[in-house]
């Protein structure tokens, strides 16, 4: 008995270790991504290259996750303010839940789960075939050449993303609220365009996507380059991506919302 | 003053955290020579290349290339020396993402500040080297195993190094590859004045071509010698591997219980 419980503490114990301890191996590896960034710069094509593949073959999957969320709340906006009479304002509250939560949001987590698995397989099948070892021994850094020009891909495309997704999101709920139930065009634009406030709404919301970005990315990159060499480890890893990010940009929204709109709006 | 050796194993020991891989290696690779390393599979054949490589640090020993002891080199002096080895990967380990073209040119943009005119002609000559001059445009999914490794052979060689190393180059290729493979390493030594490691445990098409052999078994080298004296060997380990026999000093069988025991033969009685 005694002992069984013993066990059981260390086990917990070895896990929370284990979880700390990998935590700062992610943490140096985002350190030396950073410190290893000259490379990227100085070649830009290397990110321009990157920016192609996880953010403009991201376009459409945003594109059209933003047209239909907009569209959701175009109905389910219109279904609540119409009860206080308040229809007209329904520009007011699609284009403000889409830029301070939903764009940067959703668009995130889309982001995680096609570019960010996208990431991770493949630094991780390049770590299984080798591909990351031959570059190293070909005296070429691999955490300068492959890892750093896709996280600036990523941290550079991840609010272009959200910002094109809160905008379709916009034109969604106009289409709705607008063209199909029939809501003043004018009260709609007007009403938004004084609501929402450039500082307060748009700024915290690219900063939010910004920060979701470098969550994002980091995570994709770290877990890829971690992966063990197999099968297994590449698709547990590729898992692990879409699960810790989509939490880690969930926990961060949190966060930066509580910082962000505090009662003053 | 250079020494004789190209690269010289001093007592050299490495464990994967308390699991021994190499106990005490003593062994030498003479510069222009073409040498092989040979033993069954996990015995710690690559981790030796590795060590030379400075990817991993000898617990004990030290290992010395051109004169340079590798785990006392900083990042810079590491990354200075590697860019005179070529490495073959077991499985050519080409950057799947780019063409065959952009792969044999990829250390030469890396490294070199050759404008690209020079370096595509450079590349086309590597490629011509290996027969692969038309495969320029290719993938290398597109590419069958023996092209695979022939252009990472190339690759390998791109900037003509003064060490270029192995990793088991003969696996799972075809007879008419392998010979193609076999032939080129040695050409290649030849014509770049180089030295040759080549990590294998394919017996006959390497001792076709190797100037002297080490035979290494559970982490120890057993053997070495040129291949003539390997082919007459009487020593036991040496004997199995070379004519490939089933039993010997390594088992067939991974250790286990008495085989009566494990079906319980016997038991019934008792």
């Amino acid at each position: 008995m005694h002992s069984r419980i013993v066990k059981a503490v260390r086990r917990v114990g070895a896990r929370v270790i284990n979880a700390v301890w990998r935590f700062g191996v992610a943490s140096r590896f985002l350190f030396l991504t950073l410190a290893y960034s000259g490379t990227s710069f100085s070649r830009l094509r290397l990110i321009t290259r990157e920016i192609f593949s996880t953010g403009v073959l991201s376009l459409i999957i945003i594109l059209v996750s933003g047209l239909f969320v907009g569209m959701v709340l175009g109905m389910q906006g219109y279904d609540t303010l119409q009860r206080y009479g308040a229809a007209e304002s329904l520009g007011v509250m699609v284009a403000l839940s889409l830029v301070r939560e939903l764009g940067p949001v959703v668009a995130a987590l889309l982001f995680a789960s096609r570019a960010g698995s996208a990431i991770t397989a493949e630094i991780g099948l390049m770590k299984a075939t080798e591909q990351l070892a031959a570059m190293e021994m070909m005296a070429v850094n691999p955490i300068a050449r492959v890892v750093a020009p896709r996280f600036w891909a990523g941290v550079i495309s991840m609010p272009l993303l959200a910002a094109m997704f809160s905008a379709m999101g916009v034109f969604g709920g106009y289409l709705v609220g607008v063209k199909l139930i029939g809501v003043d065009e004018g009260a709609f634009w007007s009403q938004m365009q004084n609501a929402v406030d450039f500082h307060q709404d748009i700024v915290n919301g690219v900063i939010k996507s910004f920060v979701f970005g470098i969550a994002v990315t980091a995570i994709a990159l770290f877990e890829g380059y971690d992966a063990p060499p197999t099968a297994e480890g590449v698709s547990g890893a590729t898992t692990r991506t879409v699960v810790t990010s989509s939490l880690a940009i969930l926990a961060l929204d949190f966060v930066l919302t509580a910082f962000m709109f505090r009662g003053e709006g | 003053m250079s020494s004789d050796n190209l690269v010289e194993f001093q007592n050299v020991s490495f464990a994967y955290g308390k699991r021994p891989i190499l106990k005490g290696i003593n062994m030498t690779v003479p510069r222009g020579k073409v040498v092989a390393i040979m033993g069954g599979s996990g015995c710690g054949k690559t981790t030796l290349l590795r060590l030379i490589g400075g990817q991993i640090r000898p617990s004990q020993g030290k290992v010395v290339v051109n004169d340079q002891t590798v785990h006392e080199l900083d990042a810079d002096g590491l990354y200075h020396l590697r860019r005179r080895m070529g490495m073959l990967f077991q499985f050519g380990a080409l950057f799947t993402d780019m063409t065959v073209f952009d792969n044999v040119a990829f250390q030469m943009r890396e490294h070199t500040e050759l404008p690209e005119s020079v370096i595509r002609d450079l590349v086309l000559m590597k490629l011509h080297a290996v027969g692969l001059r038309g495969a320029r445009d290719l993938m290398p999914s597109e590419l069958s195993g023996g092209m695979a490794r022939r252009v990472a052979l190339a690759r390998a060689v791109a900037l003509d190094p003064m060490l270029i190393m192995y990793d088991e180059p003969f696996a799972g290729l075809d007879p008419i590859s392998l010979g193609v493979v076999g032939n080129q390493i040695r050409r290649l030594n030849d014509a770049l004045g180089a030295t040759s490691i080549v990590v294998t445990h394919d017996v006959h098409e390497s001792m076709a071509i190797v100037d002297y052999v080490y035979f290494v078994s559970d982490g120890v080298i057993v053997a070495h010698g040129n291949p003539d004296e390997m082919r007459v060997s009487d020593k036991p380990f040496v004997h199995q591997f070379v004519h490939g026999e089933e039993d010997g000093p390594v088992p067939f069988h991974y250790p286990a219980a008495s085989y009566g025991a494990d079906l319980r033969l016997g038991a019934e009685n008792a």
